[in-house]
């Protein structure tokens, strides 16, 4: 049985439905994420689970007892479940070991002194026990926030971008040390952020979510490859769409020629179509009749993404290495070489 | 400048019915004329002979937009002869660009009945709110009070010491000013008719009965009310109060019952406080005056002041308490967003907590007098 199961979710405020029939399944000690842009509804869904927020139909199951339905609402205090937040919310007046130790008043105090050792050395902030939250920085305030919310021992924790305030080097960093420390616990983690490549290092499945809706659930490989719709296509990855003509069920003539893939659509002969191709579907090819003038240029380390304009006036993406040093104006010669065949129609909204 | 005297702007019939005639400066200052001109023109030309056109700006271009809509209506185009070719060009910039001008009219605020309506629906939102909000006070009371250990003791000896002994010295002061105006202001009269001595009874029971615990009252709603309501107002913004629970800890145990006990205990003991002081300044006045000395003041203040007198005054502190303590941490938890919220509210704790404490204290005046007491 999962552990938690929200089964077809409303939530609204006011009159404005912002999460529209929201289900998903989390498995014991899994790790997943709710992905979007801001006011998709994200945050609402995850309050909702830690009891915030009242749910307006549907029903949230949490280790198989029903904690919210219309009408009905287990308060957050009886869920046990941790909760990380966006600010930190440390308590500012008491220490890093009090604040760590805050969920465990009933304990004694060696119990609490040890469990507060312990879950220091665990965050890397042993011997910070008698620091105020304000003499820390950001990554160590939300370390102590984390070491907090998994003191009482929940096998839920929830996460509302908690790294958001933080450096993107930092961020991606203790995205993947959270997910240690709760394997190594065995709790079970669901995190809210805005920032797929957070989502993607350190979630084994996510939803994206998209005008109170979750568009896909999905692995990160799946979402970027084999996106079920074009708003997701869209949202996840960088990638710009070209359009064409379905010759055969795995083939289109495109603008550029023909484009043969791996996949097999059923849609009639003709069919407009639109293909997906993702920086990583051009490569560079000096022998290639395809040329194509650089536009725009952004290094990026091991890679450099170029903006190209084909002849007809249509942008693509492309990853090159970074030895593949040109300037913006220069004409260069690709290849596509698309390793699945994404294809929308594009009579079709979706 | 165009004089528009010289060129009014005019649309004209012909001798054929297919053909309108514009002329003169279409300009913005022109627009008052054209405008009852625009008005009576119908459907049916589909020529505009424009040739005669000598000026055109952008409200002139708006006007001739819309006389041509008019004269569309539906039907098929409308041919436009002789019209300059930067004119042509200035009614299709303002063709173009005519959807961005669009601005929506300001929506209708609500109706008075409406209004009214909502008002009441919001009070009475309050009213049970707040009774909610005290039965579930009342709820955890018990729950904890089978649990004393749980009760955080310092929470509550540290509320004593902020709503109760930092307001010593305001309450004192206020109830000794009370009683020297109520002693001098009672006492001039009392004079005319030499009862003098009246005064220990005026100045003693009014205080202890009355003016001691409202007084008290009333400054702790603006001191200590207000705080709480911004204390958990401000950790409601913060996310504190979210973070509390979540790690298993209910608010009201953790947040609320220490100051409601507080609270409890302290205020009787300030209402007591006034008391004493309150006296004192009347018998201060009433020596000064009055020719009432302390002795004489003394010796009759056991006779009038009875113990049940002293009781009625200070049992009504704790239920004052209560309301207060209830009414500032319900309005804090009402906080929603941001900053702005916990000013609101806590504004609103005051004026609440001071209203139901008046309130209350009358009803208990008729329930006295009902009971004979």
């Amino acid at each position: 049985m999962p552990l938690l199961q929200v089964v077809d979710v409303d939530c609204r405020y006011g009159q404005d439905t912002v999460v529209h029939n929201a289900s998903l399944h989390v498995r014991k000690g899994g790790f997943v994420s709710l992905l979007g842009p801001s006011g998709c509804g994200k945050t609402t869904i995850l309050r909702a689970i830690a009891g915030f927020e009242p749910v307006h139909r549907g029903e949230i199951r949490l280790r198989g007892e029903t904690v919210a339905a219309p009408g009905h609402s287990v308060p957050p205090e009886r869920r046990r479940l941790g909760m990380v937040f966006q600010d930190y919310t440390l308590f500012p007046h008491l220490d890093v070991a009090s604040n760590i130790t805050f969920g465990l008043r009933d304990r004694s105090a060696a119990e609490q002194q040890r469990t507060a050792h312990s879950l220091l050395e665990l965050v890397g902030l042993a011997g910070y026990a008698a620091r105020y939250p304000h003499e820390l920085s950001g990554g160590q305030q939300q370390r102590v926030a984390l070491a907090r919310a998994i003191a009482p021992g929940p096998d839920l924790l929830l996460m509302d971008e908690p790294f958001s305030s933080l450096d993107t080097d930092m961020r991606e960093r203790l995205g993947i040390e959270v997910r240690q420390i709760l394997a190594e616990r065995d709790v079970t983690g669901i995190l809210v952020t805005h920032d797929q490549l957070e989502a993607f290092a350190s979630s084994e499945q996510v939803g994206v979510m998209h005008d109170g809706r979750i568009l896909q659930w999905d692995s990160p490989y799946n979402l970027y490859h084999e996106p079920a719709n074009r708003t997701v296509a869209d949202f996840i990855g960088q990638g710009r769409f070209l359009r064409g003509s379905l010759l055969a069920p795995n083939a289109l003539e495109t603008e550029i020629g023909l484009i043969r893939g791996d996949r097999a659509y059923g849609w009639p002969r003709g069919t407009t179509v639109d293909v997906l191709v993702r920086p990583d579907d051009v490569l560079p090819d000096e022998a290639s009749e395809l040329r194509c003038a650089i536009t725009n240029k952004a290094f990026k380390g091991a890679e450099i993404l170029y903006t190209l304009k084909l002849p007809t006036g249509t942008e693509l993406l492309s990853l090159f290495p970074s030895h593949h040093e040109h300037q913006v104006g220069d004409s260069v010669g690709v290849r596509l070489a698309p390793r699945h065949l994404v294809l929308f129609r594009a009579d079709r909204a979706s | 400048m165009i004089d528009t005297a010289l060129h009014p702007a005019r649309i004209e019939r012909t001798a054929d019915a297919d053909t309108l005639r514009i002329s003169g400066a279409w300009i913005t200052a022109s627009l008052v004329d054209l405008e009852p001109q625009l008005a009576a023109i119908e459907a049916g030309p589909n020529t505009l002979e424009a040739a005669d056109l000598i000026a055109l700006d952008t409200g002139g271009a708006l006007a001739l937009r819309s006389l041509l809509d008019r004269l569309r209506d539906g039907r098929g185009e409308v041919v436009v002869q002789g019209l300059r070719e930067e004119y042509r060009e200035l009614l299709a910039l303002v063709d173009a660009r005519l959807s961005d001008f669009v601005c929506p009219l300001p929506e209708k605020g609500p109706g008075t009945l409406e209004r009214i309506g909502r008002t009441s629906f919001d009070l009475v939102d309050d009213v049970v709110g707040l009774f909610a909000f005290i039965g579930e006070i009342s709820a955890t009371l018990l729950v904890t009070l089978r649990h004393p250990v749980r009760l955080r003791w310092r929470e509550i000896v540290d509320t004593l010491h902020t709503a109760g002994v930092n307001a010593l010295p305001i309450i004192g002061l206020l109830s000794f000013l009370i009683g020297i105006v109520i002693a001098y202001q009672g006492g001039v009269q009392l004079r005319t008719y030499g009862a003098n001595i009246f005064v220990v009874e005026l100045v003693s029971l009014t205080l202890v009965r009355e003016l001691a615990p409202v007084m008290a009252a009333v400054i702790v709603a603006g001191r200590t009310g207000s705080a709480y309501a911004a204390q958990i107002g401000t950790m409601q913004v913060n996310e504190e109060v979210d973070a509390l629970r979540t790690l298993g800890i209910s608010p009201l145990e953790m947040l609320v019952l220490p100051k409601l006990f507080g609270l409890m205990i302290a205020l009787p003991l300030l209402t007591m406080f006034a008391d004493v002081l309150g006296i004192f300044g009347g018998m201060v006045m009433a020596a000064a005056v009055l020719d009432v000395s302390f002795q004489q003041f003394f010796a009759r203040l056991p006779e009038v002041v009875s113990a049940r007198h002293f009781l009625i005054g200070i049992g009504k502190a704790p239920v004052f308490a209560l309301l207060i303590a209830a009414v500032g941490c319900y309005q804090g938890f009402r906080v929603r967003g941001d900053a702005d919220s916990v000013g609101r509210q806590t504004t609103v704790s005051v004026v609440q907590g001071i209203f139901l404490v008046i309130v209350v204290d009358a009803a208990f005046s008729i329930l006295f007098s009902w009971m004979g007491i």
